[in-house]
């Protein structure tokens, strides 16, 4: 059995207009975080999820990225072996740097979500120029 | 790698290849648990076929090789890591990359023809029809 970091849901949430009450494993995908001068890119491994089932948020400074796998089983078949459960890709991660809100970009593509978050004008690194005199 | 590894002062091969199969495996740890292999699969089977979903995510179908041999399925291939650029930085880096080759034996015989896989979503979905050769056959008895 494929052992991937389970996080069984306990917590009720505050937000009232999403259903939380679903009988899945929840799991934490794998995430790449990687910066650079002008965006802050996330890459995360949610295979069998496509664009219609990803909820992303940004509030108060955590992303949390949603993604709800499409179960699909093959009917008329017996389960000879078992090596991932279906389920619920959650994360949420801390956003330090000053992120344009408006201009966050989000893509999946063969089960990798890839969000950019380009950095705000007062986050970016500036040139300081020296004047003589 | 180079040292001899011994065994209560016996010099065993197989633990080499038991730790070299273990360093192969790491390459695709998760969030630092560890993972049986990789790629994560599921098999489902009835009396007419098998059917393989193989969580795949990254993976290009021109990255991946199938090859059905009598009862024994092989799926290989290479997850390529993103080259990132030069002026930036990996704050957490957790997806592994690399090649990865894994073999099953199935149930019975495949019909090499008939064999169609699909990918969709990071999901590799395989169907192998058992062949006609090895279905079983029913027998009639005559009375003499």
């Amino acid at each position: 059995m494929t052992a991937k970091a389970k996080n069984q849901d306990q917590n009720i949430e505050k937000r009232e207009d999403v259903e939380l009450s679903q009988d899945k494993p929840v799991f934490m995908p794998a995430v790449d975080i990687i910066e650079d001068k002008s965006n802050i890119t996330v890459l995360a491994d949610m295979p069998g999820v496509n664009q219609e089932n990803i909820d992303i948020t940004l509030e108060d400074k955590v992303l949390t990225l949603t993604g709800t796998q499409c179960c699909c089983m093959p009917e008329d078949h017996d389960l000879v072996y078992n090596g991932y459960k279906c389920g619920i890709y959650r994360r949420s991660f801390n956003i330090l740097a000053d992120v344009n809100e408006n201009k966050i970009n989000a893509s999946i593509n063969n089960g990798v979500l890839k969000i950019v978050l380009p950095k705000a004008e007062k986050a970016k690194p500036k040139k300081i120029t020296v004047q003589t005199g | 790698m180079i040292f001899p590894i011994t065994r209560n002062g016996v010099y065993s091969p197989f633990a080499r290849l038991r730790t070299l199969q273990n360093e192969m495996n790491r390459m695709f740890e998760g969030t630092g648990l560890k993972r049986e292999a990789f790629p994560a699969v599921n098999i489902w089977s009835n009396e007419n076929e098998v059917i393989l979903k193989a969580e795949l995510p990254g993976v290009t179908a021109d990255d991946m090789d199938i090859t059905v041999e009598g009862d024994v399925l092989t799926l290989e291939g290479e997850r390529k890591a993103e080259n990132p650029g030069e002026e930036s930085s990996y704050h957490r880096r957790e997806r592994g990359s690399g090649t990865f080759i894994r073999s099953f034996r199935l149930p019975y015989e495949i019909d090499n023809g008939k064999v169609k896989a699909a990918y969709k979503d990071g999901i590799l979905k395989i169907t192998m029809p058992r062949a006609e050769t090895s279905k079983p056959k029913k027998i009639k008895v005559s009375a003499e």
